[in-house]
């Protein structure tokens, strides 16, 4: 890891990150994430997929799934196409670490502060998730991963353990605006 | 006394009593009031004026088909007009006022155009104020729009919030009255997830209003209970006080639910309305059917009802509108409304039935044969006339009046997609079509089954059908025969209202058709039958049937017009939801916009980014002196700027060079690795799309940068090349734009600047790091960077990205660092200026209309490659001799101004359009050349430096000398760039 002096701030703005609750649900803004997209190569593909498995120790997750992993995971984003996980404290250099795995049957790509990431989790998440997108958060189960847009944001939402938990990923510029709607959203069906 | 009409029974909670106001007085009421049932217990008839004639009103109804009684509820900046005062629920200290009349509901001045209403017939506004005609825009409009109309806005901003949300299920179920709840408990049972919506705030539908049993218990028994078991059913979501105002493509229904309304003020944080955008496999309809009126002459006086409403009030809310009412039916049920109001103590004056076979009595007159022809009362109804079969006439003394010509199924859901309502004989009504919008099925009174139990028995069934479940029992209940002929109106009468709302007669009717408008659309819009906010729920049948009798056609040659959504009127704010104000869209900030708040930044929208403009020190008081100096400093010394907004596409793969070949027009393929390229993108038509610079990181790895606007444009442009035209290419793409904080470092002293950051392995002196470098480096003691030797000023500079998170720390760093430099931050108004003086192509002149030529870049385009425009960029239209070219302007008295958007003309001649050279594009003040300047587009360009000019804004009166001159104001020859 880098010994550089430079102190980072999390999506919001801050040194630490933010944290609400509302009748039992939390907000809690995640910055300890680390992520690299993984592209197959043409004619590569299942190299990729064998690589991920590996990594995973588990399938590559298919259409609308992902895998919940220690300390890798990994969500499907599109064909031959996926985002890695992993804690930001040991994989900064994620993207690295994945390239030397992977080697040139995918091109891998930093994605880390690309997001804002922000768990919400308790019992009434799934009246939270109502008012803000359209998926079916009801049907969701441990294991999915969807795209969807929370106030017009390109958002991915994932369903993890347990199920009261689900971790959202959004464009990390706009983690205010994200920030006020899933707050004004527990506010309002809490 | 208070509560004169308040009967004994109902389902209001009389251990609570509310204080409520209207037009000024205060009442009393009880919690599951209405608005209309509480001004009904407290001797209210009269709740409003009429559209155009001011006749006064009182319910009609006692739901949402309500025409009449319509209100402005609530007060301040909540004020709400046009509302409904027969499903406003009460609650305490509710303010309500009539509306369209003065000076009061009492003595309405206006009244006296019904004394005029010969004049006011239906088109009168087609026919009359013809004369003079400068009359009509300044007094004879006013006058019509101040007459008209119904409620006033507040005129202030709604101080509530609306929320909208996404809801899914197996069945939704619209309407919870006996069909819906059979559904409801049939799904629910079997475990699917179903959703069971009902407009009003008690579910129950008609049980809410009747008093018979079911298996022995009272109806309401039943209902109770069944809410109370489906409530329990976690698979089941009840939604009351919900109304489905649409049925929309794909399985989507829209539904308005009224969170607070039934509070005086939203709690904190609490949405008033949510409009819940229902997604469901299938749709079970059972809105039930509304009682349709029978038109007589004057049947519009406050007390004249549907009879189902009275005993709705009476049987429900407790309340009746007079001690003694009359009845006047074509239909046994009628005769109900008579028995259920006696029973609850209130005298009935007379049944008055058309048929001449109608039940008879022992509690009540029932008068065979007889019609209703006319009433009397000035502000209500005290008596009416009736004709006895014989012909002779009979006054009885009545305040209210039931009238029940039958009903009609609710098909409104059914037409949202254009499905065309069928005419059933039997019910002499229409009935839902074969076209329904997919996935949706009707039940109970909906689809004309009117009794009880048809209605019970159908909801089970038809659900279990759609589900493929066991159907729930159904109660023994009701189940005579229904016997529904139609009577219309009243033979003879003229001013017999058919829609209350918009003051139409069966008289406005005759005329339209008279007048040649024998289509049922024209009827519509000449009379304006049917287009008030109620959508002519209680009126369109009748208006159909005159019509029809008037053709010689039976009613379903007429035919119908069409429902639209929204079923029922609905908030604008409901519509817009969270989305207003400053959350009317989503903001990007990048990493170093706290650090740039602090410096006291002015910021300015750019797309969803706000950008600093310009960073202001104390005492500069005008924004062109915080931007002077920017420029000047960063042009001197150092200047650093965020443009971590720049779009960033990582491209990689083994064919990622010969991919940029093809999306670029100038070539890429060649680029040696570490090495940054200027790139211009044509459309596919040959026009300029955008530009911006391509990084080789590593053989097969690019970073591709846009401009700021253009940067979501160009990643789907890029992605529909690489997945559409060129799919065997091995290059992936994804947008980095946000995992980057970027910032251009400026000026003389930039690279001085930069070597203090960065770590000493990495050599960026201008022989180991020349112009048009690209290398990822670190910096601060390890931390990854990319360094891109690019210049958008035209000094000698960088712009250095780091991974977000430190953005913010190293704007810091850079600011602390460069101290000794005397470094400025500057914003987005210095760059372009010094973009300017460059003679920089920005968005003004990438405009979608100008060609790589235009921007005297057409050397660029690679006559060695194919790449996407590069053929058509060569029609012969975009090439023509005296095509625009890129020039710079500037004034020849300094002091004068150069506006963009001005036009070149030939320093003498005329002026206009035919004698066009050009317009200019931008404009700024240099601080460096201490002149205005500005780029423009001239025809031949390339060849008239030196040539004097006038620019000319005849919008503006603008007439400038000006110089044509090199578009490189600044350092024509590139050397600072490469220092």
């Amino acid at each position: 890891m880098s010994v550089h002096d430079l102190k980072p701030i999390t999506a919001l703005g801050g040194t630490t990150p933010q944290v609400d609750v509302v009748a039992g649900v939390t907000l809690r803004e995640n910055p300890g994430l680390a992520l690299a997209s993984v592209s197959a190569r043409i004619g590569h593909e299942d190299a990729c997929s064998a690589h991920l498995a590996d990594l995973l120790e588990g399938a590559a997750p298919a259409a609308g799934k992902c895998r919940l992993h220690d300390p890798e995971a990994a969500f499907w984003m599109g064909p031959n196409q996926w985002m890695v996980g992993a804690p930001f404290e040991t994989h900064e250099d994620l993207a690295a670490q994945l390239k030397a795995r992977f080697g040139n049957t995918a091109s891998i790509t930093e994605q880390t502060d690309a997001w804002a990431c922000f768990d919400l989790r308790g019992d009434g998440m799934e009246a939270v998730m109502e008012l803000c997108c359209n998926v079916n958060i009801r049907a969701m189960q441990t294991g999915d991963a969807t795209r969807t847009s929370i106030h017009h944001l390109g958002c991915f939402v994932l369903r993890r353990d347990p199920a009261n938990w689900v971790r959202i990923l959004g464009p990390r510029a706009s983690a205010g605006s994200l920030h006020h709607a899933l707050f004004t959203a527990m506010k309002s069906a809490l | 006394m208070t509560q004169k009409n308040r009967l004994t029974g109902g389902q209001i909670d009389r251990s609570r009593t509310l204080k409520f106001m209207f037009d000024g007085k205060t009442y009393q009421g009880h919690p599951g009031d209405t608005l209309a049932s509480a001004l009904l217990a407290n001797n209210v008839r009269l709740m409003g004026r009429s559209f155009k004639y001011h006749r006064p009103r009182g319910p009609l109804s006692a739901g949402s088909e309500e025409p009449n009684a319509i209100v402005e509820l609530r007060g301040g900046a909540r004020k709400e007009p046009n509302t409904r005062a027969t499903t406003a629920e009460l609650y305490d200290e509710l303010i309500a006022h009539s509306q369209n009349r003065w000076p009061s509901i009492a003595f309405d001045a206006m009244a006296i155009n019904d004394r005029f209403s010969n004049f006011l017939t239906a088109g009168f506004y087609y026919k009359t104020f013809m004369w003079p005609a400068a009359f009509w825009e300044k007094l004879y409009e006013p006058i019509i729009r101040k007459a008209a109309g119904l409620g006033a806005l507040s005129r202030r901003a709604d101080p509530d919030a609306y929320d909208k949300g996404f809801r899914h299920c197996d069945l939704l179920i619209i309407g919870a009255g006996p069909a819906g709840l059979m559904a409801a408990l049939t799904a629910g049972r079997a475990g699917k997830d179903v959703i069971l919506a009902d407009e009003d705030f008690a579910m129950g539908g008609r049980l809410n209003a009747e008093t018979f049993a079911l298996d022995d218990a009272p109806a309401l028994d039943w209902v109770t209970a069944s809410v109370a078991e489906l409530s329990s059913l976690p698979n089941v979501r009840l939604m009351p006080r919900t109304t489905v105002i649409g049925a929309f493509d794909h399985g989507i229904y829209g539904a308005v639910e009224r969170i607070s309304d039934h509070v005086h003020t939203p709690d904190a944080d609490k949405p008033r309305q949510i409009m819940w955008r229902i997604y469901t496999q299938q749709t079970l309809l059972c809105a039930g059917a509304t009682e349709r009126p029978i038109a007589f002459d004057n049947n519009d006086r406050p007390g004249v009802m549907l009879a189902s409403a009275l005993r709705t009030y009476a049987n429900r809310f407790a309340a009746t509108p007079a001690q003694r009412i009359a009845v006047f039916t074509n239909n046994d049920d009628g005769h109900r409304t008579a028995q259920d109001l006696q029973a609850k103590g209130v005298s009935v004056a007379a049944v008055i039935d058309t048929r001449t076979d109608a039940p008879l009595s022992d509690s009540f007159e029932v008068i065979r044969g007889g019609q209703v022809v006319d009433t009397k009362g000035r502000l209500g109804l005290t008596f009416v006339e009736v004709k006895l079969p014989d012909g002779t006439p009979r006054t009885i003394e009545c305040g209210a009046l039931g009238v029940s010509g039958g009903w009609n199924p609710n098909v409104h859901l059914t037409c949202h997609q254009r499905g065309r309502p069928t005419w059933n004989d039997t019910l002499a009504a229409f009935v839902p079509g074969g076209t329904l919008p997919p996935g949706m099925v009707v039940a109970g009174a909906a689809n004309g089954i009117f009794s009880t139990h048809g209605a019970m028995a159908s909801g089970a069934q038809t659900a279990a059908q759609m589900l493929d479940v066991t159907a729930v029992q159904t109660p023994q209940a009701e189940d005579g025969p229904i016997n529904q002929t139609p009577f219309w109106y009243v033979e003879g009468c003229s001013r017999a209202w058919l829609d209350q709302q918009n003051d139409v007669t069966v008289k406005d009717v005759k005329l339209s058709h008279q007048e040649g408008f024998r289509s049922v659309e024209h009827l519509k819009r000449y009379t304006t039958l049917g287009m008030a906010t109620d959508q002519g729920k209680t009126s369109n049948m009748g208006g159909l049937a005159i019509m029809a009798e008037l053709a010689g056609k039976s009613i379903p040659e007429v035919g119908t017009t069409i429902f639209r959504p929204p079923y029922t009127p609905t908030a604008i704010g409901v519509l817009a939801g969270r989305m207003r104000g400053k959350d009317f869209h989503p903001t990007r900030l990048t990493p170093s916009h706290v650090w740039a708040k602090e410096r006291g930044a002015v910021f300015v929208e750019v797309g969803n980014w706000l950008r600093a403009q310009w960073f202001p020190l104390p005492g500069e008081t005008h924004w062109r002196t915080s931007v002077d100096r920017e420029v000047r400093q960063t042009r001197a010394s150092v200047g650093v700027c965020d443009c971590t907004t720049l779009g960033k596409i990582d491209a990689q793969g083994t064919d990622a060079a010969d991919f940029l070949n093809k999306v670029y027009c100038n070539g890429f393929a060649k680029l040696a690795v570490g090495k940054t390229r200027y790139g211009l993108m044509l459309r596919e038509d040959g026009i300029a799309m955008d530009d911006g610079t391509a990084a080789r990181l590593a053989e097969d790895h690019f970073v591709v940068t846009t401009t700021t606007a253009n940067a979501a444009k160009v990643y789907q442009h890029m992605e529909f090349v690489r997945q559409c035209l060129f799919p065997d290419m091995d290059v992936q793409l994804i947008s980095t734009t946000e995992a980057w904080a970027q910032y251009a470092v400026a000026g003389p002293n930039s690279r001085r600047l930069l070597q203090k950051v960065v770590d000493a392995e990495h050599d960026i002196t201008n022989d180991a790091f020349p112009f048009m470098g690209c290398a990822n480096i670190t910096i601060c003691g390890g931390l990854r960077a990319r360094l891109f030797r690019i210049s958008f000023s035209g000094e000698l500079a960088f712009e250095i990205a780091v991974p977000a998170r430190y953005g913010d720390a190293l704007m810091r760093r850079l600011m602390a660092e460069g101290e000794e430099f005397g470094v400025v931050p500057y914003g987005t108004e210095a760059l372009g200026v010094m973009r300017i003086e460059k003679g920089h192509a920005a968005g003004n002149e990438l405009n979608g209309m100008t060609t790589a030529l235009n921007l005297g870049m057409d050397r660029m385009v690679s006559k060695a490659k194919d790449s996407i425009g590069a053929k058509l960029s060569e029609r012969e239209g975009l090439n023509t001799p005296d095509a625009l070219m890129q020039v710079g302007i500037k004034p020849l008295d300094p002091s004068q101004k150069i506006t963009a958007g001005g036009h070149l003309m030939k320093a003498e001649g005329p002026v206009d359009a035919a004698h066009d050279q050009g317009y200019v594009t931008s404009a700024a003040y240099s601080p460096t050349l201490e002149t205005m300047i500005g780029l423009a587009f001239l025809k031949e360009g390339g060849t008239r430096t030196g040539e004097r000019m006038r620019l000319v804004s005849p919008l503006t009166n603008l007439t400038v000398d000006v110089e044509i001159v090199s578009a490189h104001f600044v350092d024509p020859e590139g050397e600072r760039v490469r220092a």
